[in-house]
């Protein structure tokens, strides 16, 4: 296989609440041989919310960011699902929408630069899958991961909706989502099957609408935890900072004692493929999952 | 076998209020047909196997939405959906379900009396002085048209409805059909109750801030008329129309620019102090010590006067752009 080399857009979590995304995704890219360029240059997304506020500076923001990765001839790759969305949703508007591409490029040429199109916007979950494969991930596995049942949460921006995702996300249905269920397996880990693997966790809510928020992290990881899962895994940093941090409180609500550990989706490869307790991180968690790490190899 | 049909068994959820404590779900076995419709199985069912199988049908062409129903949770127009693409998606194995199963009356029949409470709260109507005897049509742009982004296509199935999950928690939220209704009168020219409309879909609890952006909506609409593209549109509209007013939901939107200005990204702990002041800072006290504790924020993180935030590379070009590109204030 040739060398794989990606932009990648770390996001603001990873660089902040969540050290461990980063500090996994770049050692289980180290570990699979894949080039990793950081956008050091690459702003917030804007998480949807900057987009309530002005859709247009959102969709310059956005567009600069994609300018970086298209600078480097490379696929931006993202670590969050909302980072994903909202990067893909820009990228879409300004690819169908002539006007409002020259309107966009019109104020990033004040900064000297300029959106092209020609990169792709992929989360790295599908690029692992896509293009380094499911089958070569699994001749790498140092760590089978046979000890845990793992719950997949995939988290809504990964697959909703659909045609804003359009094929860059492994055909997923936003149904019957299997993308993260199969990486699991290919793990050797156990996949829970559950009805909420697909459902909001209501991070975005968290502030004006607390309540309902926790009630759909409870209504999830209840969901979990009662078809016998061990830990959870997203690929969404937003989705594991609701369901990690916020893991008492969401009990209260929901009536239940919960004591799930969420990991991030390349902390998951990590453990397997052996990488470092430094790199996999599991000492950022609220919930205490340092343990997983002795337990995958007893 | 002829390879276009297939013998399978679908189950079908029955439930009758006025006689049954609990639902249930009954087996039938039947030839599916390739070019049949979840509307053609729901017909075999009562016409082939039970006659008291009762549901809501009318016009067989997707535009009347009396048939709205879910299979295996996923929200489906009957007359319009292919039964062998359901069949192929969940491995022969389907369960049609009423869109609301706790709002459930007979079998595939619901009581939608919600949705048409929402949708009746935001004045789902052009409001205008209009001279009762007109000289000529009050003719529409297809500009004016476009700017509806297809707000108008809703055949009011209640797919999305009973597909949101912030509606299911918190009654009292409008949901995606009745904001996107919002949007549709809001945005029409000929209308002159758009403010007022946006101050009702500004309420907290029932107005646009208490979607959660599941994007359930999008998936689930028929029409594909992507609703949670006009709560988008109608957040946008109450910062352009100066109808939001300063409260947590507003402010979290707003000091996102406050962030990315200052560091590039955003910064997690100050967003929290300002969209809920200092004095709405006890309610997250106890997460901030356990995320203290974890090494996910430090003490510093969101204290006035020390920065302790990582910057992107080139912040000023972001600086710039925000300066030139931003429309709207709080």
């Amino acid at each position: 296989m040739s060398k794989l080399e990606y932009a990648l857009f770390t996001g603001c979590t990873a660089k902040q609440s969540t050290p461990e995304l980063l500090s996994s995704t770049l050692a289980v890219a180290d570990k699979l041989g894949i080039k990793i360029h950081v956008l050091e240059e690459a702003s917030c997304c804007g998480a949807s919310h900057l987009q309530d506020f002005d859709e247009f500076l959102a969709h310059v923001l956005n567009a600069r960011n994609i300018c970086y990765a298209e600078k480097l001839g490379l696929t931006m790759i993202t670590i969050c699902n909302t980072c994903q969305l909202n990067s893909a949703m820009t990228k879409h508007a300004l690819d169908n929408d002539p006007e409002l591409k020259a309107r966009v490029n019109e104020k990033l040429k004040e900064v000297g630069l300029e959106y092209k199109g020609t990169s792709e916007i992929k989360h790295f979950l599908y690029t692992l899958i896509d293009e380094y494969g499911l089958d070569n991930i699994k001749d790498k596995v140092k760590v089978p991961l046979s000890n845990f049942n793992i719950a997949p949460f995939y988290g809504c921006h990964n697959i909703r909706s659909t045609d804003k995702h359009h094929s860059k996300t492994y055909g997923e249905n936003a149904y019957v989502p299997t993308s993260l269920d199969e990486l699991i397996s290919a793990l050797e880990g156990h996949p829970v099957d559950y009805s909420h693997k697909n459902k909001c966790c209501g991070f975005h809510v968290e502030l004006q609408a607390t309540h309902t928020s926790e009630v759909l992290a409870g209504n999830a990881m209840v969901d979990a935890i009662d078809n016998n899962a061990d830990l959870m895994v997203t690929p969404c940093p937003l989705c594991h900072l609701k369901m990690d941090t916020y893991q008492d409180d969401v009990g209260k609500v929901v009536g239940r004692d919960i004591e799930l550990p969420v990991l991030h989706m390349p902390q998951m490869v990590a453990l397997a493929l052996g990488c470092t307790e430094k790199e996999i991180g599991l000492g950022f968690h609220v919930q205490k999952a340092k343990q997983i790490f002795s337990e995958a190899t007893a | 076998m002829n390879k276009d049909t297939r013998k399978v068994t679908i189950k079908a959820f029955r439930f009758n209020a006025e006689t049954d404590y609990l639902p249930s779900y009954k087996s039938y076995t039947m030839e599916v047909g390739k070019d049949e419709l979840i509307l053609d199985l729901m017909n075999k069912i009562k016409w082939e196997h039970d006659g008291s199988f009762s549901y809501r049908r009318s016009c067989r062409h997707g535009i009347c939405g009396a048939c709205a129903v879910k299979v295996n949770g996923k929200a489906t127009l009957a007359c319009k959906q292919n039964a062998m693409e359901l069949l192929d998606l969940f491995n022969n194995d389907i369960t049609i379900e009423p869109s609301s199963k706790k709002r459930a009356v007979k079998d595939m029949i619901i009581d939608k009396s919600d949705f048409w409470e929402k949708h009746a709260a935001v004045k789902p109507y052009i409001v205008a002085e209009i001279d009762p005897r007109p000289e000529s049509e009050s003719i529409q742009s297809i500009s004016q048209f476009d700017a509806m982004l297809d707000s108008d296509l809703c055949i009011q199935c209640g797919a999305c409805h009973y597909s949101c999950p912030a509606l299911e928690v918190n009654p009292d939220y409008l949901g995606p059909a009745a904001l996107n209704a919002a949007f549709r009168f809001t945005s029409d020219t000929r209308d002159e109750a758009g403010k007022e409309r946006l101050e009702i879909v500004f309420e907290t609890g029932a107005g646009v801030w208490d979607c959660v952006k599941c994007n359930e909506c999008a998936e689930a609409c028929p029409k594909e008329i992507n609703p949670i593209q006009k709560i988008g549109k109608l957040h946008n509209m109450q910062f352009e129309q100066k109808v939001a007013k300063s409260n947590v939901a507003t402010r979290h939107a707003e000091g996102f620019v406050r962030s990315i200005r200052k560091h590039g990204f955003l910064d997690e702990a100050d967003i929290v102090v300002y969209s809920e002041g200092y004095l709405g800072m006890y309610k997250h006290l106890k997460t901030a010590v356990k995320m203290m504790k974890a090494g996910k924020i430090h003490w510093q993180d969101g204290v006035p006067g020390i920065d302790n935030m990582p910057k992107i590379k080139n912040l000023d070009e972001v600086q710039k752009l925000i300066d030139i590109s931003m429309t709207n204030k709080l």
